[in-house]
């Protein structure tokens, strides 16, 4: 237990070394939460209420997505991306001779690196958009423990897909076009380009149940206190596809163990 | 050269065209799905909104594919390949921007031509001849802008070597502000992108013109034929920054 402590220390280390990246990319964050604050005032100005929002909600949704995707990792994350290099290159042979789990390592790595963005980056945005716009935030001490436990949750959801879709690089030789797919599912379905709320239809009740909803949608919903369903509803769904992605991960790496193809040797 | 290495792998090459289409249509499917609630978006209706998307997305893309790998100086500065660029007989602005030149890029452009041919199947407009021609000539010139800025920010990476990503959010922040009508963001907006940076050039105020749509800030409605002027303008700007960032990087004795 103690080594992976240890590791998620080490990466949350390296990665606050990262320092111009870091606010360069907060920076990039912010301007991206202006220009979509225009886009989503003009779009509930003609549709007030659109999707069970008010202005505030969405508002408020798009100060926390530009703050959240670094952390949780929607676009990617350098950990799981290395992972998949490891994974192309053979490299992987070396982390699977060490007696650590696999999974269990990088999921580790992912946590270090996910809770310095978290810190340092995943409320810069959020109070940026204070200073200009009325935003909402929780109003019960409670609901700011659900938000913590749904921000951990949706970390672990994406880090689930995200180490799947590394070792896929197992089985399909030039697994790029994975990662692409991968980015394009999830910028759609985690609620990146739109709010799934906005979603019409059989589409928006289909993308609510992917497990990209529970990397981002739910947690701000959370946030919002706008969870069909109720929060505790919300969480379970989180944790079943924790449960799911997890036990196929593990599924995985114990196959991929057994077949270790070795590139570029 | 690069071209040739792109087409070795043809099926990874066709995959990852695929996959680039895909990634930057998505902007435009959150519109259409915007547009199963409303039918009208900043005065603008869908066939309207495909316009000023399929333009946006257009320029930015042919500026991209052709001096997109110019955001990268900083990071060739940094791990000392730029000095081999100074060496050779060939001026470093084009060693750096066709050093990398992927032709999956060209993914961005053959998109918004798709969305561009269902904006005129839909589109109910006037057209004459100075329309027509507005539009191709704002297409050219909008990418001449967009190219511009790219190099312009580039030249701001001989000053501060890691400031990439800082030009990325005016290029691509810029790109995502031109798929919408500009005046959805405020007239403060809609000023500091015409006498500021003029992303308002690229596509806005020529569509404006096609549309028969009146300026914004009582502007006229001809103003769309000056972005062949802006162009040339951000031309001469660009080219100066760069060799001035060019001539400081020689001087600091590399």
């Amino acid at each position: 237990m103690g080594v992976y402590w240890a590791i998620a220390v080490r990466s949350f280390r390296r990665f606050s070394t990262y320092r111009i990246a870091t606010v360069s990319g907060a920076f990039t964050n912010t301007v991206f939460g202006f220009i979509l604050c225009g886009v989503y005032l003009t779009l509930w100005h003609e549709r007030p209420g659109l999707g069970g929002y008010d202005v505030p909600d969405a508002l408020t949704f798009v100060w926390l997505q530009q703050g959240l995707l670094m952390p949780i990792g929607i676009f990617g994350a350098t950990t799981t991306s290395e992972l998949g290099e490891r994974v192309r290159s053979g490299e992987i042979a070396v982390d699977l001779y060490r007696p650590t789990r696999l999974l269990l390592w990088w999921l580790s790595v992912d946590l270090g690196r996910a809770m310095f963005q978290l810190l340092v980056r995943g409320g810069a945005p959020l109070l940026v958009g204070t200073l200009v716009f009325d935003l909402r935030f929780p109003s019960r001490p409670l609901a700011w423990v659900a938000v913590a436990v749904g921000l951990v949750l949706a970390i672990l959801v994406s880090f689930g897909i995200r180490y799947l879709v590394a070792l896929s690089g197992f089985w399909i030789m030039d697994s790029r076009g994975m990662d692409q797919l991968a980015l394009v599912l999830s910028c759609f379905f985690s609620g990146m380009i739109l709010p799934l709320v906005v979603f019409p239809g059989w589409i928006g009740e289909f993308a609510r149940a992917t497990p990209w909803a529970a990397t981002m949608q739910v947690p701000i919903d959370i946030w919002l206190d706008r969870n069909p369903g109720g929060i505790g509803s919300a969480l379970l769904f989180q944790l079943g596809w924790i449960l799911v992605l997890l036990i196929g991960g593990q599924l995985v790496t114990s196959l991929a163990t057994r077949k270790v193809v070795i590139q570029g040797g | 050269m690069w071209i040739r290495s792109s087409m070795a792998y043809p099926a990874s090459f066709v995959l990852m065209l695929f996959s680039s289409m895909l990634i930057t249509v998505m902007d435009f499917v959150a519109v259409v799905l915007m547009f199963s609630h409303i039918s009208s978006f900043g005065g603008f209706s869908l066939p309207e909104m495909a316009l000023l998307y399929a333009t946006a997305s257009m320029t930015l893309g042919f500026a991209d594919l052709i001096t997109g790998s110019i955001e990268r100086v900083g990071e060739r500065i940094r791990t000392g390949t730029f000095d081999a660029y100074l060496i050779r007989p060939v001026p470093a602005f084009v060693q750096t921007a066709a050093d990398g030149f992927a032709l999956r890029r060209i993914g961005r452009p053959l998109q918004a031509l798709v969305v561009l041919v269902f904006a005129f199947s839909r589109l109910d407009v006037d057209w004459t001849v100075a329309r027509g021609i507005m539009l191709v000539v704002s297409v050219i010139a909008g990418s001449v802008i967009f190219g511009a800025i790219f190099v312009l920010g580039a030249a701001f990476q001989f000053v501060s070597v890691d400031s990439a990503e800082l030009a990325n959010s005016f290029t691509y922040g810029g790109q995502t502000m031109t798929q919408y009508p500009l005046t959805v963001f405020g007239k403060e907006i809609v000023r500091a992108v015409t006498f500021v940076v003029p992303l308002a050039f690229v596509n806005y105020y020529p569509v404006l013109f096609v549309l028969g749509k009146p300026a914004p800030l009582g502007l006229p409605s001809w103003i769309g034929l000056l972005s062949p002027l802006v162009a040339v303008v951000m031309v001469a700007l660009a080219s100066l920054a760069w060799r001035a960032g060019l001539r400081r990087y020689r001087s600091t004795g590399s």
